[in-house]
């Protein structure tokens, strides 16, 4: 009768078996491969790379494999596995006006030098559910055969392709982004806990790291009036970066690689102060693969937490850096959200006591009310 | 795919027990030394400052937030070869959390384990003090959700440190008053805070209010572990902790008419079983090694032979 929660273990055995066998789903269809995953599902990858923090397209398709597709586990996962890595080095930093172009492209000026880029985007897609994708294509994408003719745009990019906001800065139409010491600490909130008032590279930092969901609603929040920052992309731009680190025994720079990233600087109107004559300002995205929804709410949401610095009221939530910082991870959040499902019975005990207790004594006050 | 082919990490096969004591590639405890190093760090500096939260830089763990990450991380920080570790969930070592944990430091440390109190050196514990009194030596490591006492009247973290620093309760003592103006009663039943030695409002994580007694002059050393919100605090040995409260309406702990329906106890911390859905319940003990102990030695309350049976594995 008495059900007690003996047999935990075997339980979670069990459970650990049935997943497996979830997982794996109908054993007739073909087990995925990470390739697969890799090449095929690289979106997903981008965003497990960038919130999960780790660049490694590999270890991201084996997580989005392990965790059935869900992305905020396989991101958990890649977080996971990530605290076990020693940190080697810092990188230099990246010079994004560097980057080998696949997509450029800017809301602010019809045409600049380098050009507009359109790239792969989904932008101008009619939303139609394309039928031929629901069977294997006969001959490879963009092929003759496919769709008429290849894409003519030479790609990618490589010649100069300087920055909308480092012309506007030319001018001396937008805030001038000093470059801090190139020697000096950068925060790492992997490291130390997150601490107020948080610098802007504590804060891009964590943004980066960000759930795409939260960052987006928070952007459109401030879109629609709660902590209007009048935004124009300036510019995105998606593509090839190299990293760079010194080595101490070298002392200069070498390139130990390429990422992929995707960049969205934001321009901003201010309207100046006693000291400072009215001009644009900046906010700022930038996160691994090609994710150019997570860079732009990014932008954003990077652009409302300067409401202090810049001397604006602080009335809404996208402005606001402790909710903000304290609420953007998605390990973190999922953790506490579901840490609900876990047994809480002492304390609903707890409760049934007092609410119990509670009771008797309103029962008794009516009673002695009515007699 | 050379960054999973050269890694050893990963993968569920391979228990511990190797030289390293530790699990396949990871270290002992699965935490590398320099962030045990950095976290022990922290405890110093919790148990020269009784009840401060002292914010570390907390780890992300194989377990999710709010499974306990930040006590795993306080034990994984002070575990050694040699200790034994008991861990419970709602008083009891079954639950499948409890199990989970366990078998974790089994996994990564290859320490031994115990279901007795006594024995343990280390009690990483959620919700629930020991009924049996802890002994000197040992360290009792509380898993915490929120390690702010004020956080539910104060939401930002940069006005409840100021708070702390000022030692400024008031907020805290005004609540505990509306309480008592509006409900007759403080209606906190859990995670009720207390001052440790006579300065810093605490949390003592989400235990109910009939352990808070426990906590007060304690011989074992007290240790709390936040990992999501990155803070340690902790309670040494002997320390003064009281339980807030007005002198006209003093604290006091939850009780039962019924008693222990397994080991007859009347003096323990009990849960409730539902037992069918016309309103019977029965009560038995939270702490299940407290109950097994009484009745190994002979105890017998009034449903004393029920057997109990498993979770549906």
């Amino acid at each position: 009768m008495y059900v007690a929660v003996k047999g935990g273990e075997k339980a979670i055995d069990n459970a650990h078996r049935l997943l497996a066998e979830a997982r794996r789903g109908d054993p007739e269809t073909p087990e995925l491969t990470l390739d697969q995953i890799r090449e095929q599902l690289g979106l997903a990858v981008d965003r497990v790379m960038g919130e999960g923090s780790v660049y490694d397209a590999d270890l991201a398709a084996l997580a989005i494999k392990q965790a059935c597709g869900d992305l905020v586990e396989a991101i958990f996962l890649l977080r996971a596995f990530r605290a076990t890595l020693p940190r080697l080095a810092e990188s230099q930093p990246l010079d994004t006006a560097r980057m080998t172009i696949r997509r450029r492209i800017s809301a602010t000026f019809k045409d600049l030098p380098g050009g507009q880029v359109l790239g792969p985007t989904f932008d101008y897609t009619h939303r139609l559910l394309d039928f031929d994708l629901a069977r294997p294509a006969e001959a490879p994408p963009g092929s003759a055969q496919d769709h008429g003719q290849a894409p003519d745009q030479p790609s990618p990019k490589d010649e100069s392709m300087p920055r909308v906001t480092d012309l506007l800065a030319d001018q001396d139409l937008i805030e001038r982004e000093v470059p801090g010491d190139p020697h000096g600490p950068v925060a790492d909130l992997t490291r130390e806990p997150l601490a107020f008032p948080a610098g802007r590279d504590l804060r891009l930092q964590n943004l980066a790291r960000g759930d795409e969901g939260f960052l987006l609603a928070l952007g459109y929040s401030s879109q629609r009036g709660y902590g209007r920052t009048h935004p124009f992309a300036g510019e995105i731009r998606m593509g090839e970066v190299a990293v760079e680190i010194v080595p101490e025994e070298l002392g200069f720079p070498i390139v130990i690689g390429e990422i992929t990233v995707t960049e969205c600087q934001m321009v901003n109107q201010f309207a100046g102060s006693a000291t400072v004559p009215p001009r644009f300002t900046r906010g700022y995205g930038l996160v691994f693969g090609a994710s150019e929804r997570k860079a732009m709410a990014m932008a954003l949401v990077d652009r409302s937490l300067r409401a202090r610095e810049l001397g604006e009221d602080i009335v809404a939530p996208a402005q606001d850096e402790e909710f903000v910082l304290y609420h953007s991870d998605n390990v973190e959040a999922q953790g506490f959200v579901q840490h609900l499902k876990l047994p809480h019975y002492v304390d609903f005990q707890g409760e049934l006591v007092l609410v119990r207790g509670l009771r008797e004594e309103a029962l008794a006050r009516r009673k002695g009310a009515a007699e | 795919m050379n960054a999973i082919e050269n890694t050893n990490h990963g993968g569920n096969g391979g228990h511990g027990g190797n030289g390293a004591g530790g699990h396949g590639g990871y270290n002992f405890a699965y935490l590398d030394e320099q962030s045990k190093r950095m976290i022990r760090r922290a405890i110093l500096k919790a148990v020269a400052i009784p009840g401060y939260q002292v914010p570390f830089g907390s780890r992300e763990m194989p377990l999710p937030y709010g499974w306990g990450t930040g006590g795993i991380q306080v034990t994984a920080s002070i575990i050694g070869r040699d200790d034994v570790l008991k861990v419970i969930d709602q008083g009891a070592d079954d639950t499948t959390n409890a199990v989970s944990i366990r078998k974790f430091f089994v996994r990564t440390a290859g320490i031994a384990t115990t279901e007795e109190t006594g024995q343990a050196t280390i009690i990483q514990t959620r919700h629930r003090i020991p009924e049996q009194s802890l002994l000197p030596g040992q360290i009792l490591v509380y898993q915490v959700p929120i390690p702010e006492p004020l956080r539910w009247l104060e939401a930002r973290e940069t006005e409840t440190r100021k708070m702390h620093g000022l030692a400024d309760y008031g907020i805290m003592h005004v609540k505990l008053y509306e309480d008592i103006a509006k409900y007759g009663h403080i209606e906190t039943s859990y995670d009720y805070p207390v001052r440790v030695n006579g300065r810093y409002l605490t949390a003592p994580s989400p235990i109910p209010k009939f352990d808070n007694p426990k906590m007060n002059d304690m011989p074992a050393l007290q240790l709390f572990g936040a990992g999501r919100e990155k803070r340690i605090y902790a309670i040494p040995p002997h320390t003064r902790v009281e339980s807030l409260d007005f002198d006209d309406h003093p604290f006091e702990v939850q009780t039962w008419s019924e008693v222990c329906a397994l080991c007859g106890a009347d003096d323990t911390y009990l849960d409730e079983v539902i037992m069918d859905d016309r309103g019977t319940s029965m009560f038995v003990c939270s702490d299940t090694a407290h109950c097994a102990e009484r009745r190994a030695a002979g105890h017998r309350g009034p449903d004393g032979d029920a057997a109990p049976t498993g979770l549906v594995p």
